[in-house]
Parts: C-alpha cells; sequence; structure tokens
C-alpha cells in the first residue's frame, strides 16, 4: 500500500513497529504490544492521567492541547456512561499519518483507547476511521476481533474485573467532521454539525456522556509512555512540547515521505536534509508547516524548531503534522484559491461567517486569479477573512481565514501582480514538463 | 452493529455506506428501509446523505475514480492528472461514461499527500502516478470491468 521511508533522525516511537507485521496479534505481542494496558489496569486512574500529563503529549490531531489535562477533565462520578473516542477521520489537506499507524501498528490505537478508557473510568471505546479508508478499517476491524478472541476486549479483561468495549466506526467523506464535536454528532448518526462548547466533551459529549476525544497517534503513543515512562517521552521533544511526532512531508519535495522526528526538530533541517530539498534545481517560496489551515511561512521564516510553542510564537501552527512544500514554480494566489475552495466544499453551513465567508472568499479569489480582480479585493480578501476570526461555530471559519490573512500579507505583491488584466505570472505553460505527473 | 451503540440511529452513517457499496447508489426504496428499521422519517435519512460526500444518490458507474486535486496533489501535478482523465473519459466532474464504467470525480484530500498525486478508484489508492500510470490503470479497469 503506502510506501515507507527512513531517515537516520528519526526517534520511531509511534512507528517503531511499522514494517514488523504488527497488524497480526501475535507478532503485536511479540513486539512489547498489550504490556501497557495490563501495567495500567493496575494503576490507580489517577497515577495514569498524571503520567500522561508530564509526558507532554499534547494532541497531534492540530490543536495541540494536553491530552492529560484533557482526561483530567472528565468527573470521577457520571449518572450517564463514560466514552473514549478515537478520531481517526484524518482529512486535513497535507495529512496521512494516521493512515500509517491504522496500516502497520492498528494494536496500538486499540490498546491507548484502553488505557484511555481505564484512566478515565469508561467502558466503551469508539475508533472512527474516515470512510474513503475502507482498507484500514478491514484491519481495524479484524484487529478487534482478534482483541476480543484473546480476552483483551469485553467482559473482565486480562482477568482484571474491568469490563470494557470497543467499536469501529466508519465515516462517508466529510472534513468538518473530524472537529470533535461534529465527530460525536456523525457517530450518533447525525450530519456532522459542531456543537456549541461549553459544555466541552469530557463533560457532556456522546450521548450526553463525558468523552475523552483523542487523535489517533496521540492514543498510538500513550502506550509507549506507559511502558518507556514519562520522563523519557518528555526528554525526547522539548519543555512542554514532549515525544515525537509523524510529519508528512509533501509537496515540491525529493523525498517525500512520513518520518517521525523529535518535537522541536528544526524545520528548515526537515525540508532540506529529511525531505532532500527542492528538486530539478527550483527554489523554496513558501511552506504550510501543518496542514492547510496553518499560516503559511517564507523561506526567511523557516528556522523554526517543528513544536507547538515555537510554531505557534512564528505567527503559525504546528498543525496536524502535514507539510506542505511550495517551490517557486506555483502561484501562491493560486494556492490560496485552492485553500479556500476546499473550505468553501467541507464548510458544514450551520454559521454565517463560515458558509457565507468561505463562499465569498473562493469566488473573490477566483475571480482574482483569473485576471478579473482590482486592487480594493486585496485588502477586502484580508478584511473578510479578519472578520471571520474567531467569529466562526467552530474552528474551520479560522482555519480558513488565518491562512488566507497570511497568503495576502506576505504575498501581497503577487497578488499585486494579477491586478489589471494581467494573466497569472506562473501560468504552467513551459512547466507541465518538469511536473512528476508527467514523468 | 446496532448492539455497539445506545441509540439505532448511530449506525446510519457507515450503514448507508455499506448500502451503497452493495447497491451501487442510495435509491428510493434502501432509503425507505434505512428509515423504517432505524425509527427514523425518511426526511431524516436523506438530511444524513446529503452532508456527507461520499454518499449519493444518484447511480454511478463501476469504477468511481476520485481524483485529489488539494494542495499536496495540486502541486505534483493533481490538476493536470485530472483533465487528463476527463480527456481520456470524454466526461467530467460527477460524469459517467456511456458504458457505465467509470465516474470521475474531484476529490478533496484522501490522505495520501506524501505520495502524491494519488487517486481512489472506489476504495483503492493509486499513489505516485504519472499520466502513464494513470493510463495503466485506467486500462487494467477498463479490462477488469469488461470481463
Amino acid at each position: 500500500m503506502a510506501s515507507l521511508v527512513s531517515h537516520p533522525d528519526e526517534v520511531r516511537v509511534v512507528s517503531k513497529r511499522f514494517g514488523q507485521g504488527a497488524t497480526n496479534i501475535d507478532r503485536y505481542l511479540q513486539l512489547d504490544g498489550y504490556k501497557a494496558v495490563q501495567k495500567a489496569l493496575a494503576m490507580q486512574p489517577d497515577a495514569i492521567i498524571n503520567e500522561v500529563k508530564n509526558s507532554g503529549l499534547r494532541g497531534r490531531g492540530g490543536a495541540g492541547f494536553s491530552t492529560g489535562m484533557k482526561w483530567s477533565f472528565v468527573p470521577k462520578q457520571s449518572a450517564k456512561p463514560k466514552y473514549v473516542l478515537c478520531n481517526g477521520d484524518e482529512s486535513e489537506p497535507g495529512t496521512c499519518k494516521d493512515r500509517l499507524i491504522f496500516e502497520h501498528d492498528p494494536h496500538s490505537v486499540i490498546e491507548g483507547v484502553m488505557i484511555a478508557a481505564i484512566a478515565v473510568g469508561s467502558h466503551t471505546g469508539y475508533i472512527y476511521i474516515r470512510g474513503e479508508y475502507r482498507y484500514l478499517s478491514i484491519i481495524m476491524q479484524k484487529a478487534i476481533k482478534d482483541a476480543y478472541a484473546k480476552g483483551f476486549l469485553g467482559k473482565n479483561i486480562f482477568g482484571s474485573g474491568y469490563d470494557l468495549d470497543i467499536y469501529w466506526h466508519g465515516g462517508a467523506g466529510a472534513y468538518e467532521v473530524g472537529e470533535e464535536s461534529a465527530l460525536m454528532e456523525s457517530l450518533e448518526g447525525k450530519r456532522g454539525i459542531p456543537r456549541i462548547r461549553p459544555p466541552f466533551p469530557a463533560v457532556v459529549g456522546l450521548w450526553g456522556g463525558p468523552t475523552v476525544i483523542n487523535n489517533a497517534e496521540t492514543l498510538a503513543a500513550v502506550p509507549h509512555i506507559m511502558l518507556g515512562g514519562a520522563e523519557w517521552y518528555a526528554g525526547l521533544g522539548t519543555p512542554k512540547n514532549g515525544g515525537t511526532r509523524l510529519f508528512c512531508l509533501a509537496g515540491n519535495l525529493n523525498k517525500p515521505g512520513v518520518y517521525e522526528l523529535p518535537m522541536g526538530y528544526n524545520l528548515k533541517k526537515m525540508i532540506y536534509e529529511v525531505g532532500g530539498g527542492i528538486p530539478i534545481g527550483r527554489n523554496l517560496k513558501a511552506v504550510v508547516p501543518g496542514g492547510s489551515s496553518t499560516p503559511v511561512l517564507l523561506p526567511e521564516e523557516i528556522d523554526v524548531p517543528m513544536d507547538f510553542d515555537s510554531v505557534a510564537k512564528a505567527g503559525s501552527m504546528l498543525g496536524s503534522g502535514g507539510v506542505v512544500v511550495l517551490d517557486d514554480s506555483n502561484c501562491i494566489v493560486k494556492f490560496a484559491l485552492r485553500t479556500m475552495k476546499f473550505y468553501r466544499h467541507e464548510s458544514c453551513g450551520w454559521c454565517i461567517p463560515c458558509r457565507e465567508g468561505t463562499d465569498w472568499l473562493e469566488k473573490t479569489l477566483k475571480r482574482f486569479h483569473a485576471g478579473g480582480g482590482v486592487k480594493k479585493d486585496i485588502d477586502n480578501i484580508y478584511y473578510l477573512a479578519e472578520n471571520m476570526l474567531g467569529k466562526t461555530f467552530c474552528p474551520l471559519g479560522d482555519a480558513a481565514a488565518m491562512p488566507t490573512m497570511a497568503f495576502v500579507k506576505k504575498f501581497r505583491k503577487e497578488f499585486e501582480d494579477h491586478l489589471e488584466g494581467r494573466p497569472c505570472p506562473f501560468e504552467r505553460t513551459g512547466v507541465l514538463e518538469r511536473l512528476p505527473v508527467f514523468a | 452493529m446496532l448492539t455497539h451503540y445506545p441509540t439505532k440511529r448511530s449506525v446510519l452513517v457507515p450503514t448507508l455506506l455499506y448500502a451503497q457499496d452493495e447497491i451501487g447508489s442510495l435509491t428510493d426504496e434502501v432509503i425507505a428501509e434505512l428509515a423504517q428499521r432505524l425509527d427514523l422519517t425518511e426526511l431524516e435519512v436523506r438530511n444524513v446523505i446529503s452532508y456527507y460526500s461520499m454518499l449519493t444518490t444518484k447511480p454511478r458507474g463501476k469504477y468511481n475514480v476520485q481524483v485529489c486535486t488539494n494542495i499536496a496533489c495540486m502541486l505534483v501535478g493533481g490538476e493536470e492528472l485530472l483533465g487528463h482523465c476527463k480527456k481520456k473519459l470524454g466526461i467530467g466532474h460527477k460524469g459517467t461514461t456511456p458504458d457505465g464504467l467509470f465516474t470521475l470525480e474531484e476529490v478533496e484530500c484522501i490522505g495520501a499527500c506524501s505520495w502524491a498525486p494519488a487517486i481512489q478508484v472506489n476504495y483503492d489508492f493509486h499513489e505516485n502516478l504519472t499520466v502513464e500510470k494513470m493510463d495503466r490503470v485506467l486500462d487494467e479497469y477498463k479490462k477488469k470491468g469488461t470481463q
């Protein structure tokens, strides 16, 4: 299926078992599988939560919220059942990492869900996988079945007296459903419209019960933390940004691929050494550091450690790990347009600023790129995006607005070059032959 | 699957996709049946269908060729690949070939960014594509489909 790559700078935690047949449960057991959950069963739930807190693990889906802290928000007592929900709806453009975890190490996700459940007192977990990942759903369903067959799931798991069920659930094509409250709506069999927060899922979630929602990679890291210890995991990264993460290098690069690197690894090094630099002698024009929702960085801004806090300080976000690299044959206006087309398509339509804002941005950018733009458009695009920011019902509006503002701010000249009916200076005649697709 | 959730409704989305896989599209009969089994109105079921991009009430070709043109694929020729498919198959976005073999769809990110340009045909991924590879993929499906 999807091919694996490697680089000496990699620190393999979540990807430790990739390529070793760990979908087979007996092989997984050989490779230290299901040891972490047994350790967790013997611990106090608070001790598990503290371990995860101290590891510095932060959400790998994009928001980077402290995982341990999220788990600690689940109330000890609850009239309604508690749930753990694995977010496997990976749809952020540029991101293709959870796919590899599901393909090569599905049991680590199951084990992560189990440890989360034990930590918060839940007896039911769901692993939600996007509809397009059908072959991965089949792998996951088999893995769950095998875990049940060995008594690792179901009643009295590992003879501990604890009951725990985990079920697979499939999506059917929707980016917004990756947003945690929309994910819950989708799992409940509805349109993926997000919910108002507060209350947050940890307090009021699935069918009203406290629900922990974590990205697949986040959950896959948990068993490794339990076995290796919080201090070890934290030490792999930078202060307050513990561990490693899967980075998906994509775009105009010589060696695209998914690489597991320590948190804080330098972006410039990532592009030129791990990713092999820009092909065909072209130059770097821009980098989208963490999926399409993250503001673009200029070549002079890429000397930044890739952890949540450092990238935030640089004016962008670590995001989902999708590092998309643009060379100088690309038109930023066209890139911005394609990005807005995506958000407009994926907007759930519930709230006005997002529904109308993404549509208006796409239409304006389309007209603008085709040569029908006027000078006022440039400021209007920025102004419109700025007014979407923070005013939408869920972060999809921000995900559309922030990148747009960055494109205009950092590439204003390029926008101006499209004015007065001038054709796009990057129209791809002559560059066609050099696209990999024509190799 | 119904026993996995506290409400019947929860099985709706994955069940709709499975039903569509089997029948080809979500026909009025399927919708009526599902609604009845899950204690929902047909309108509620149709509301859900219209939200999810993989679900369709219109018949499609045997092979749904989904070409990603989102950012990572676009940078390495995804749009050009789509253009090539449109020309080769003679259809546009969401069109179906007259022999009923192929439907073509321009899709959003399918999660193959590091192996771009990439497509899905039904659920199968085809990655690291070139125009030549694309032609071979389509020819193989054509052979398979006309056997």
